[in-house]
């Protein structure tokens, strides 16, 4: 069978665009990592596999866009599902207006709300990981290091991950971008919860043993 | 500022103090990179970390032999010095306070600019020079720190680090719970890798892999526990502590060059001595056609020559530390340091 195309090569897992019963399907393989110890290499594997489509399930249960899922196959870590058409956020947030810009990121920001009010911590927030769909909507992909949880730790790591990505990928609208994705959050989290998460994320941020002292709260 | 001894197109001779943690280290270099010195001295804490008072104690003490010890490997006198550099941070403060005192008050002696240094990027970029990388997605991994990192416009960017504790803090801790001492140079670090290659049976730890960022301390806590229940040998518990370890490093650096598509990998960093860690790299940077380079022991651990080396490319660029500015920066970050040099020279060839 040949009419499989390599779309992504990731680290964790290798996407394909195949043909699947006359569809036309991405196959999200985690390949057996080399380098890890066959064991352990497998129970990562296996684990991840079983519980991606779960998430992705509950994704869309609370309202936030997500792949269809066709088939599970824990044994060979495969998981076919629907080809989502668009772009990566990571592709395109740089070269939007301002505007749209803190559009799309207020939009992200609801999403990631959503997520998190119903319990969902989605692991691996960064923009290669959003599809921008030509309708306009966000659909978000890869639940591999998800997990579920309602903890404000929990919630925090995650954006503050988005954070990270945010200024390793987008330093130069970073800042505007998190705030933008923080007002989409406030909408949906609410004020409290969501100065309950800021306060987490910088106290996660001054648990990293090399943060800036300029972030540390001046006593003066 | 130019120099104070003619143009800027002479060679010059930069030195380095380095004493952030449990090393205090001077090395010499010239501009055109060539190490003439590079003597370190490490404090041995009778028992347990690193105590950071203790530590400075010894650098005080060895200050001075160390300073001379260099000069005369390097065969230069002290009037031959262009440039003093020193580690300004991240590190333990009276250590870092040791080595900052002993540079400012060699830099006026001597008439010369001195130069701060950011000590995880004098990491990156001795490594970079002793391997000849030239962009790589660095994993730096020691008692300190866990980050991985990659140059993007202007400043080394953190993909990924620990959120709690380092990996090779890690490592130590629980080499010294096994209760396991150094042996005749060796580290603890390093008994825990023999005693590793003997193992067989793969015991399941917690593997914690968040992003592109990594926990350790619930790995630290189930590793700890497992030893005191007894019931498995150390054998086969040190086996299997490295595995989880290495394979979330290696699991984050794969996703960092994936991510940036880098033609290099370095490794870097204590740990980096570790031939696990370095396989698995290996495998890692083979798979996404990039060159594995690992940076050998006297520059992957603390030492003076980085600094150094660090100064002169910092000097290249117009930027020195006036003494008032020189306070030490114990929890500088990687990613705050403007390094224009590193475009500089990639625009020379």
């Amino acid at each position: 069978m040949d009419d499989r195309l390599l779309i992504k090569k990731g680290a964790e897992a290798s996407l394909y665009l195949e043909e699947w019963h006359g569809r036309r399907v991405v196959a999200k393989r985690r390949l057996p990592k080399p380098y890890r110890l066959p064991q352990l290499d497998r129970a990562i594997r296996g684990q991840r596999t079983k519980h991606e489509p779960l998430v992705i399930h509950r994704a869309k249960e609370v309202g936030v866009p997500t792949p269809i899922v066709f088939m599970v196959d824990p044994s060979e870590a495969t998981i076919i599902m629907e080809f989502v058409e668009g772009k990566t956020v990571k592709q395109v947030l740089d070269g939007l207006s301002k505007e749209d810009r803190a559009h799309l990121c207020v939009q992200i920001g609801e999403l990631i709300g959503r997520l998190h009010k119903g319990g969902i911590i989605h692991g691996d927030l960064t923009t290669s990981n959003m599809i921008l769909t030509p309708s306009g909507k966000v659909v978000l992909v890869d639940f591999g290091l998800s997990e579920q949880s309602e903890e404000v730790e929990s919630r925090g790591v995650d954006l503050h991950l988005m954070k990270r990505a945010l200024l390793s990928t987008h330093y130069k609208y970073a800042e505007e971008c998190f705030e933008a994705i923080i007002r989409g959050y406030r909408k949906v989290m609410g004020t409290e919860a969501t100065d309950e998460v800021l306060k987490k994320i910088r106290e996660i941020e001054m648990r990293g043993r090399y943060v800036s002292e300029r972030r540390l709260p001046s006593k003066t | 500022m130019p120099s104070k001894r003619g143009t800027s197109t002479r060679t010059l001779r930069c030195l380095g103090i380095e004493s952030t943690a449990d090393d205090f280290g001077v090395g010499i270099l010239s501009s055109d990179g060539e190490v003439l010195a590079n003597v370190v001295s490490t404090y041995l804490p009778e028992r347990g970390g690193i105590h950071p008072r203790e530590a400075a104690r010894h650098h005080a003490e060895v200050a001075g032999r160390v300073l001379v010890e260099a000069l005369k490997q390097a065969r230069v006198n002290p009037d031959e010095i262009d440039i003093v550099a020193f580690s300004q941070g991240p590190g333990m403060g009276p250590c870092l306070r040791t080595g900052a005192t002993v540079a400012r008050a060699l830099a006026a002696y001597l008439n010369v600019p001195l130069v701060g240094v950011n000590h995880l990027v004098a990491h990156i970029e001795i490594g970079k020079l002793v391997t000849n990388a030239e962009d790589p997605v660095t994993l730096f991994v020691s008692g300190g720190s866990t980050i991985i990192s990659a140059f993007e416009a202007g400043r080394y960017r953190i993909f990924g680090e620990t959120l709690d504790i380092a990996a090779g803090n890690c490592i130590d801790v629980f080499a010294r719970e096994a209760g396991l001492r150094p042996e005749e140079g060796l580290p603890v670090a390093a008994i825990v890798e023999r005693l590793a290659s003997q193992g067989r049976k793969f015991i399941s730890l917690p593997y914690v892999v968040k992003g592109m960022n990594l926990s350790f301390s619930g790995l630290l806590t189930a590793a700890t526990q497992l030893l005191r229940e007894g019931g498995h040998s150390l054998e086969d518990l040190c086996f299997s502590f490295q595995e989880v370890v290495f394979s979330m490093l290696a699991e984050v650096t794969e996703r960092a060059l994936a991510h940036t598509e880098k033609p290099e990998v370095l490794l870097t960093g204590g740990v980096a001595a570790n031939r696990r860690l370095q396989e698995m790299i290996r495998m890692i940077a083979e798979e996404h056609d990039a060159r594995f380079c690992v940076v050998s022991k006297e520059y992957a651990l603390d030492n003076g020559a980085m600094i150094a080396w660090t100064g002169i490319l910092a000097y290249r660029c117009g930027l020195t530390t006036p003494i008032e500015e020189s306070h030490v920066r114990l929890r500088w970050r990687l990613d705050e340091v403007y390094a224009p040099w590193v475009e500089e020279l990639k625009r020379i060839g």
